[in-house]
């Protein structure tokens, strides 16, 4: 069981993220982002937090041009796992990879707490550890988060369940409250809330844990 | 050889940035303000024979994000 953690210049979350996916049992590559390829047999791909290129131009922008990001998107298309979290789901956005983008929060402040974040469907291998209508207390640390879509996306994503995650108290106007969503296969999760932070006691919480073991759970070969 | 382009949020897409500039010119005393947006001007120096379809894609791939952005370009000389 092995995952592939994406290293961009100003990733920050990046470590976090390796430690979380260890925990729950896989084996972890730290990828540059100037690598080409992905190594053999990924059955999941991170994209960290942080502020890859300075967010330059927009969050995610840059990334989402570098070769890295290219194999990752060929990674998804064939089927692959993959999930983003904060910078890592606007990179996500930014690709096409998901639908949507992150704007400015409303309040126009980053902000930096733990919020609490509603599981809107269990239906899912990162969600799965979770029961739907679940609120557990995840940190956010992001200026830029809030959610936007049309009005037709948004509604698709209602009518095919795939709203990951909703805040609790909307913390930066997201849309719908939306916090983290799928792709229509269901295999990659985008959220902006950070599950790494909550994954250690010293955290201060790990209401994170099950969605690493959850993924563990279904990526573990039979 | 010169182009400019402009990146606006589209119509529709709040512009927290913009509104918050609103509520300072408001509270500086110009009260004829009835909306702000706020957007980007990026300037392209271009090689000779670079034509206008060459900036709509760089636009489209990376300049904008078209979810949530619209763009104009003029060229220029």
């Amino acid at each position: 069981m092995k995952a592939a953690v994406i290293v961009f210049p100003g990733s920050n979350c990046d470590r976090d993220l390796a430690v979380a996916f260890e925990r729950a049992g896989f084996d972890v590559a730290m990828v540059w982002h100037k690598d080409a390829d992905l190594p053999e047999g990924v059955d999941i791909v991170g994209v960290p937090g942080g502020f890859s290129y300075g967010d330059y131009l927009r969050c995610g922008a840059i990334a989402a041009q570098s070769p890295i990001v290219r194999a990752v998107k060929a990674h998804t298309e064939r089927g692959g796992y993959a999930m983003g979290i904060c910078n890592g789901f606007q990179i996500l956005t930014e690709t096409g990879i998901l639908p949507g983008a992150l704007l400015r929060n409303a309040g126009l402040k980053y902000i930096c707490k733990t919020v609490g974040l509603k599981v809107a469907t269990s239906d899912s291998a990162f969600t799965e550890g979770y029961n739907a209508g679940d609120v557990i207390g995840i940190p956010i640390a992001h200026h830029d988060g809030n959610y936007f879509a049309d009005d037709d996306t948004v509604a698709m994503l209602h009518d095919q369940d795939r709203v990951a995650f909703t805040y609790d108290q909307n913390p930066n106007g997201s849309v719908a409250d939306i916090a983290g969503i799928l792709s229509e296969n269901r295999r990659v999760l985008g959220m902006m809330p950070h599950p790494e932070r909550a994954a250690d006691e010293g955290h201060g919480g790990t209401d994170g844990v099950a969605l690493f073991r959850a993924l563990a759970g279904v990526l573990t070969p039979a | 050889m010169k182009a400019r382009v402009h990146v606006m949020l589209k119509n529709g897409v709040l512009d927290p940035q913009g509104e918050a500039v609103r509520h300072a010119l408001g509270a500086m005393g110009f009260d004829k303000v009835e909306g702000v947006r706020q957007g980007k001007v990026i300037d392209l120096q271009l090689a000779e024979g670079a034509s206008e379809a060459d900036v709509t894609a760089m636009c489209e791939k990376l300049l904008a994000n078209t979810v949530i952005e619209s763009y104009s370009i003029e060229m220029q000389g």
